[in-house]
């Protein structure tokens, strides 16, 4: 056993430096990744240790940091490059899109693209605008790439290193608001598989299912709501592409009901296509329709605006009562 | 600096180590650029008559009537070959073709500049590029005939997946190179882009990280004029070639309808690349005969003595002309290789009608390298549902 307890922005930190360790093929690549550690300190070290050649500093080019990144991949490479800000990604979701996500079908099977591409993403840690957002449906909608979200230290740290040997294109996204939450890490754990979702707390009344920076809120609306009396269920789907329906699927025949919680816009995001999807597994299970917390369909509002914005403990448990209501 | 620091800045192996498609020998390269700016370089007139030009002889000086004669050769047959293609078009057998008419000295002369361990990033008109890595002609057709979307190993030739959207593939160039560099290997990345292309963020984004790493890329501009209806002004406001200036490394023009100075000037820029001078920008100054792809009509747009015009620089017959004063070609090669264009349509035309529609549940293969869970069901269910056809027409 090799347990520490590490924020999970240094699980992150840690769980880089063993894949630069373990494969010379691996690369940092991306905005201020070097001398300054990343933004929010993730790549903190790494250039120093591994050199300007393995750590990356690029020019301030979010399409030609993946465009460059395919091309790394397809000498065989495998990047792993970092855009500093969710809202930054979309300069260069046109790379990731038409190219990165339909390379290896284009090629008939015969190249791969190793490439994870970190994201912090969510709101919460009051930034200004294009800071805070949440776009992982735009990338789950789309055939050919993987889109994974940790929500604590242990999973940051194994869900990277599994990322980082994926032949497949990976979308990382890292909640920014729980980049300094602590957890124990233990590094030499066998992890279950990328796409597996976690029960992280049992329960019999009702399901909750969230993703990255809402795993801890569905905590704690279990918690409150345990003080009420009532047994709520909370899932870490963890992966976003492929969503692990079986995990979500036996959960709502145990408890027959199913609240999903992200901070991304509610309309069209994860959480429709999880409750349509439940819905056609579950309909005799079911004790209540599917009911979503999420953002709205606004624009990210500015900072003194996000707390009304962003799901927080009554409009979960809100959710909660009206699906008991059935 | 990275990449700089650490491998492209060392002399690398002189070129050379394999056995290229070229018939080019070793040279000593040049470290500073040549001149050619303003008229474009040009080695022969397009009555075939060879100029003499200082900078650049040099790099065709092996070149033996046998190598003129297999550089005509390439450009008939791609011709050729091109023009069986649109006619497959307009028999409904290809869903739509980019014609390369007018281009082939531009991509014949680049492409035979090529070493075999270089690595190539078309467009989707390179079919003469295409020709000289020694990729089957059928192989390109299929994404034409709606069989695939690319459809070949972009390893088994070093000639990568033919790319629709507009100067995507010019950043997959330029990290590619930055990989070369940093394996320490002397071989080199061209990157095939159009005029329209040129306005592209992506295409400065190339051109940026390619200065900022010293990558061994050469950006091949074939500025055909027209990109679909827009013309060069609608593009650009500096010639193309000076855009190199501005990030840190040479831009030659060169008149892409002579195969002679397009095989020249690319050579100069891939030992440029080869020997850790880091990358440069080819403007071949050409023309786009046909239209953009079968789908357009240049009538709407532009003027038929402009295509006159350039019809009397057409690079095969310049290049006939000069096989002819010199008496490096008899008629007894002009015939066979007529009757070898002949054969090449052909067999194209055989291939592109026997060429199977993929298997219906290609639809699921290779989405994933590792496999994945949706794509697994979805799948299955596709499977059932086909099979049930089967059960009824069972029963």
């Amino acid at each position: 056993m090799a347990v520490e307890k590490m924020a999970l922005a240094k699980a992150i930190n840690e769980s880089l430096r063993h894949a630069l360790e373990a494969d010379p093929k691996v690369l940092i690549m991306g905005e201020d990744v070097g001398k300054l550690g990343g933004v929010f300190r993730v790549t903190d070290g790494l250039q120093k240790d591994f050199g300007e050649s393995r750590v990356i500093d690029t020019p301030l080019a979010e399409s030609g940091i993946v465009g460059t990144a395919i091309g790394l991949a397809l000498r065989g490479y495998r990047p792993v490059v970092e855009i500093q800000f969710d809202g930054f990604v979309f300069p260069a979701y046109d790379q990731i899109v038409t190219q990165l996500a339909k390379m290896h079908a284009r090629a008939l099977g015969t190249v791969r693209m190793p490439i994870v591409i970190r994201i912090p993403y969510g709101g919460g840690i009051g930034a200004v605008e294009h800071h805070s957002e949440s776009p992982e449906a735009l990338f789950a909608h789309v055939a050919g790439l993987k889109v994974v979200s940790p929500s604590n230290a242990s999973d940051a740290y194994w869900m990277m290193r599994q990322a980082v040997r994926s032949d497949d294109p990976v979308i990382f996204f890292e909640p920014k608001r729980r980049y300094w939450d602590k957890a124990d890490v233990d590094t030499e754990a066998v992890p279950g598989p990328l796409h597996k979702a976690d029960v992280v707390r049992e329960g019999s009344d009702l399901t909750l299912a969230a993703y990255g920076p809402m795993v801890k809120l569905c905590q704690e609306v279990a918690a409150a709501a345990g003080e009420e009396g009532r047994s709520l269920e909370v899932l870490d789907l963890r992966s976003i592409s492929p969503i692990d329906f079986d995990t979500v699927q036996a959960s709502v025949e145990k408890t027959g009901r199913l609240v999903v919680v992200h901070e991304a816009p509610v309309f069209f995001g994860s959480g429709a296509e999880i409750a349509a999807r439940i819905t056609e597994r579950c309909f005799y299970h079911l004790e209540a329709p599917v009911l979503r917390v999420g953002g709205y369909h606004a624009p990210y509002p500015p900072a003194r605006l996000e707390e009304e914005y962003l799901p927080d403990l009554d409009r979960v448990l809100d959710a909660v009562d009206r699906s008991l209501a059935y | 600096m990275t990449v700089e620091s650490t491998a492209a800045r060392k002399p690398r192996r002189s070129a050379g180590s394999k056995a290229g498609t070229t018939t080019g020998t070793k040279r000593a390269t040049r470290k500073s650029a040549p001149r050619g700016e303003g008229e474009p370089i040009q080695l022969l007139t397009p009555e075939g008559k060879r100029v003499k030009n200082a900078e650049y002889d040099t790099y065709v000086e092996d070149v033996t009537p046998e190598d003129l004669r297999g550089l005509y050769r390439d450009m008939v047959l791609t011709r050729r070959f091109d023009a069986e293609a649109t006619s497959l078009q307009r028999q409904g057998e290809l869903g739509l073709w980019a014609s390369l008419l007018g281009q082939e000295a531009a991509q014949i002369g680049s492409g035979r500049a090529t070493r075999e361990d270089d690595h190539v990033f078309p467009t989707y008109r390179e079919h003469g590029v295409a020709w000289c890595r020694g990729v089957d002609p059928a192989k390109l057709l299929g994404m034409f005939r709606g069989v695939n979307n690319g459809g070949w190993d972009p390893n088994g030739n070093n000639f990568q997946l033919y790319t629709i959207v507009i100067g995507s593939q010019t950043l997959h160039a330029t990290g590619y190179a930055m990989g070369v560099a940093m394996d320490g290997a002397d071989s080199a990345v061209i990157a095939y882009f159009g005029d329209g292309a040129s306005s592209q963020g992506d295409v400065s984004e190339a051109f940026n990280f390619a200065a900022v790493y010293n990558a061994p890329v050469v950006f091949f501009c074939q500025n055909n004029q027209w990109a679909i209806s827009e013309s060069n002004e609608k593009q650009t406001r500096v010639p193309l070639y000076q855009r190199a200036q501005g990030f840190g490394f040479p831009g030659v023009r060169v008149d892409g309808n002579d195969v002679l100075a397009t095989l020249a000037v690319s050579r100069w820029a891939l030992e440029r690349a080869r020997h850790g001078d880091g990358p440069s920008l080819i403007e071949a100054y050409t023309y786009r005969m046909g239209a953009h792809t079968t789908s357009d009509d240049p009538s709407r747009y532009r003027h038929d003595d402009e295509r006159a015009a350039w019809e009397a620089k057409d690079p095969i017959l310049r290049l006939r002309r000069h096989l002819e004063a010199t008496h490096h070609a008899d008629d007894a090669f002009f015939e066979e290789l007529e009757s070898e264009s002949e054969a090449l349509g052909k067999r194209v035309r055989e291939a592109v009608r026997s060429m199977p529609d993929p298997d219906r549940h290609a639809i699921f293969e290779n989405v994933y390298a590792d496999g994945h869970a949706l794509v697994d069901e979805e799948r299955a269910q596709f499977a059932a549902y086909q099979a049930s056809f089967a059960d009824a027409e069972g029963v």
